[in-house]
């Protein structure tokens, strides 16, 4: 019904184009055109085609909602809560779609026939309106049209308004973000106090798992201590960057000082590689190959090695981000200006001189703020830590052992089957808000850091 | 020159030598990296693309068969009961063992082995009555012991081929009823709980149709958000602040996003579950960012001389961007969607939350059949701790990285063929 609704509204727009630049045509030939002809042909169609969809994206965003609060204005003497109101909705809409297998009341049945006669009458209704209106802003547009109104301006800004529109998208997804990870969050806290979320050191929502009736509260105290897995996370981050900074940055330092043209056209891209592979690779790789092998390394030592480490995690992790700190390092040193260069030499001093107390301190900002962009990138890893590192969260600060992070509980808590309104299931949008603050905390500081620095030298 | 100054130059020479070297090593290492964990995933995963076949013969007895008709019709070669053909071919391998012990025979091929040989009668009715060699799926511990990836010294208890089993297996070798042909069956079958009969159709359609989804709502919104941003936008607070949200949305968890697309997408809109729309839908939303930021900076590289030259000649502002700057803009643009896309690509953390984990045996046919993709399919294979699974993972590793290559030379070459350089 509605896609039929749609394609009829975009072929009526396309007929339209057609309709309004063949009128140009006709009036070119009693009176001066004010644009080109296919300038009416856009205008009708825009009158035609917006106005409708507009209406028609606004009705379908509001019609469920309006639906659901007529059908359960019958329910509002049964002083039902609002969980017990949304499954009744539920098994009303199954009911009326034939899918309910439960038992069915009178009272549900009346309800789904009422359902069913409403969406009907909502049907009909949106049917009529949107062709009242297409009739209305097409019969609009058509006499601007005859009177040969200026057409190129009213097109241009409805265009410029759509582009508009656009660039508001990129603010929707962060404000869907932040509400859809708020309103969950929101509801986790009003279940668990957010200093037992913060400072509790113990992690496991798997006990509060209730089947019917509600968990019991001191459970769900020490359930959700969010300690262990920030330690994590910043555990195996920490990890990262000791492999990524030392090899990365000294790449970075070859590629910009050294390297000749040749090896530079070659090796970056090649070291780029790194960053193009899929995260689940690595995991993979991490896995099977990465953990024994430590393992087994420990082993030798008489170590006693668990096969899912931090350590093997963080390494492949740190591989993964070598590119990062790399490519943006090498790129803030080759924008030192040669000035700089050029003074240390006259002053006898010899490349890598030059490079510790002139270059380095020059683009130190710069390097700074890959190496932070590059942390934001390990805290936000999922894939490698949910394959490598085990999902026990344990606190610990041994390398040896496995350790699970902000991420890979996100991924613990919602694979499989999610139930709404379950404090385990909320815990995550939890944990969600809160990497999404710390990185979005280092972001803001990485990419000021840099603006800053670029300014300086331009 | 004394010998203190000489010295000293000799230790900052040496400095300068070691320092040099520190470099060359960060880089070789960084190399040496790429080049371990490559040859790791080809060595692993290459033995994935041959299939292990057991050759046997089989009798279609139509008594067996419980054909009653003369000459039967299709549905009648339909309905027949292969049960016992079908054990049949595999025991008579070894005629001699005692009946309570055939499953060790019926183990060393694939739980499908009873549609393959009425497979083989249907294709070919005339076979009715007669016994003729047929092809079984070996199952996959016997695909990898003939691979060579199973130790056969540990002891038997520990193995998952028994001695008896690896006997027959090596009688079968010896006579050449063991075959190896190229494996059509991973690409053309979807996934299955039995590592000998899973393939990547499924999860490869999904991510087919992911991209596409992503590509169809991301492309358009971007493009026309960075040429507002880029062409008309006053320089006022709020584009600013749209500019830095664009900024910081490139850099935010794609775990995020996939608890956006849990929370939004599947709550509130209730999108189906586990389809390729709803992950198309939340990578799009994660390659926006990045497609605005390099369709802005192709935009920004369209020398300020043919807009003036387009204003020169009376064409509006619209006009100039749509006709000239836009188009300008497009290989780079266009490079930037691509590389944009081979990121959504290889996404598996955002997926899994919206879903697209289940275990799909059938092959998605419209964006709206639940699915998985290929980083997922490995991510749900590595999970599996059969033996077969490892090589398919890795050859599914392959698959995914072939494809992000081709990806990203389709970018190059559209940026070196179409761009032109302005100087």
């Amino acid at each position: 019904m509605n896609l039929i609704l749609v394609t009829f509204i975009i072929l009526l727009a396309f007929t339209s184009y057609y309709f309004g630049r063949k009128k140009a045509l006709v009036i070119q030939s009693s009176q001066r055109l004010t644009a080109l002809p296919k300038f009416y042909g856009y205008y009708l169609a825009a009158w035609c085609a917006a106005p409708a969809l507009i209406i028609f994206a606004l009705w379908s965003v509001f019609e469920p909602s309006i639906v659901k609060t007529f059908i359960l204005q019958d329910y509002t003497d049964q002083n039902l809560t609002k969980n017990e109101l949304q499954l009744i909705y539920t098994k009303v809409k199954a009911l009326a779609a034939g899918t309910y297998t439960g038992n069915i009341t009178n009272f549900l049945d009346e309800s789904a026939n009422k359902y069913i006669q409403l969406k009907g009458i909502a049907n009909s209704a949106k049917v009529a309106i949107i062709l009242a209106i297409l009739i209305f802003s097409l019969s609009f547009a058509y006499r601007s049209v005859q009177k040969n109104d200026r057409m190129r301006e009213p097109v241009e800004i409805f265009l410029k308004w759509v582009l508009f529109v656009a660039s508001l998208g990129a603010v929707l997804v962060t404000i869907g973000i932040v509400f859809s990870l708020l309103f969950e969050a929101i509801r986790f806290f009003q279940a668990v106090k957010i200093f037992d979320f913060i400072f509790g050191t113990h992690w496991y929502p798997a006990k509060t798992f209730v089947r019917d009736g509600q968990p019991d509260p001191e459970l769900m105290k020490d359930a959700f201590g969010a300690v262990p897995l920030f330690a994590g996370t910043f555990f195996i981050a920490f990890i990262a960057m000791c492999v990524a900074i030392p090899i990365g940055l000294l790449s970075g330092i070859y590629l910009s000082e050294y390297a000749g043209r040749g090896v530079r056209k070659y090796a970056k891209p090649i070291i780029e590689i790194l960053a193009g592979i899929p995260t689940v690779v690595y995991g993979f790789f991490a896995a099977l190959t990465v953990g024994p092998f430590v393992k087994e390394i420990g082993n030798a030592m008489g170590l006693e090695v668990s096969a899912e480490s931090a350590l093997a995690a963080g390494a492949v992790m740190g591989v993964m981000i070598i590119p990062f700190i790399s490519s943006l390092s090498d790129d803030v040193m080759t924008a030192v200006p040669q000035s700089l260069r050029d003074g240390s030499y006259a002053m006898g001093a010899t490349k890598s001189e030059t490079v510790k107390k002139v270059i380095f301190p020059a683009a130190l900002p710069g390097i700074v703020g890959s190496i932070l962009l590059a942390v934001s990138r390990a805290i936000g890893e999922t894939m490698i830590v949910v394959m490598a590192s085990g999902l026990a969260a344990n606190l610990t600060m041994n390398p040896l052992e496995s350790t699970s992070t902000i991420t890979a509980q996100i991924v613990v808590i919602l694979i499989g089957d999610q139930q709404f309104g379950d404090p385990k299931t909320q815990s995550a949008f939890a944990l969600g808000i809160s990497l999404f603050i710390v990185t979005l905390f280092l972001n803001v500081i990485a990419l000021s850091v840099v603006k800053k620095y670029r300014e300086k030298y331009e | 020159m004394n010998s203190f100054k000489k010295n000293l130059l000799k230790k900052r020479y040496n400095a300068e030598r070691r320092f040099q070297w520190y470099g060359k090593i960060a880089i070789g290492l960084a190399l040496s990296f790429l080049a371990v964990f490559m040859f790791q995933i080809f060595s692993k995963g290459y033995s994935a693309f041959q299939k292990t076949w057991i050759v046997t013969e089989v009798h279609y007895d139509k008594e067996l068969l419980l054909i009653d008709a003369e000459s039967p019709s299709k549905d009648d070669l339909e309905n027949a009961d292969y049960y016992d053909v079908a054990y049949k071919a595999m025991t008579s391998l070894d005629p001699g063992l005692p009946e309570e012990e055939d499953r060790q025979l019926i183990q060393m091929v694939s739980y499908k082995y009873e549609a393959e040989v009425k497979d083989l009668l249907l294709k070919n009715p005339d076979y009715l009555g007669k016994i003729v060699p047929i092809k079984l799926t070996a199952s996959d511990d016997v695909d990898q012991v003939h691979k060579g990836n199973y130790p056969r010294d540990i002891p038997e208890e520990n193995r998952r081929v028994n001695d008896y089993q690896l006997q027959i297996y090596d009688m079968l070798n010896e006579r050449g009823d063991i075959l190896s042909e190229f494996n059509i069956s991973f690409f053309t079958s979807p996934d299955s709980r039995e590592a000998e009969l899973a393939g990547i159709a499924s999860s490869f359609m999904g991510t087919v149709f992911s991209i596409l989804v992503c590509l169809a709502f991301s492309f358009p919104v971007a493009v026309l958000a960075a040429i507002y941003l880029e062409e008309f936008a006053p320089k006022n607070k709020f584009t600013d602040f749209i500019e830095v949200n664009i900024n910081n949305l490139a850099a935010v968890p794609s775990i995020v996003f996939g608890l956006l697309g849990l929370g939004v997408l599947l709550a509130v809109f209730n999108l189906p579950r586990s389809t390729p729309l709803v992950g198309g839908i939340t990578l799009s939303l994660m390659t926006l960012p990045t497609i605005i930021i390099a369709a802005r900076a192709s935009l920004k590289a369209v020398p300020p001389s043919i807009r003036e030259a387009a204003l020169a000649m009376g064409a509006s502002n619209m006009q100039t961007t749509m006709h000239h700057t836009v188009p300008l803009s497009m290989p780079g643009t266009l490079s930037g969607t691509i590389i944009g896309l081979a990121q959504a690509l290889g996404e598996t953390a955002p997926l899994i939350l919206i879903g697209m984990v289940a275990f799909v045996n059938t092959i998605p046919g419209t964006p709206v059949d639940p699915a998985a993709s290929l980083p997922v399919q490995i991510y749900i294979w590595s999970e599996s701790a059969e033996r077969g699974f490892v090589e398919k993972v890795s050859a599914c590793i392959m698959v995914l990285l072939a494809f992000l290559i081709l990806m990203n030379l389709a970018a190059q070459i559209v940026r070196h063929k179409f761009e032109k350089k302005w100087s």
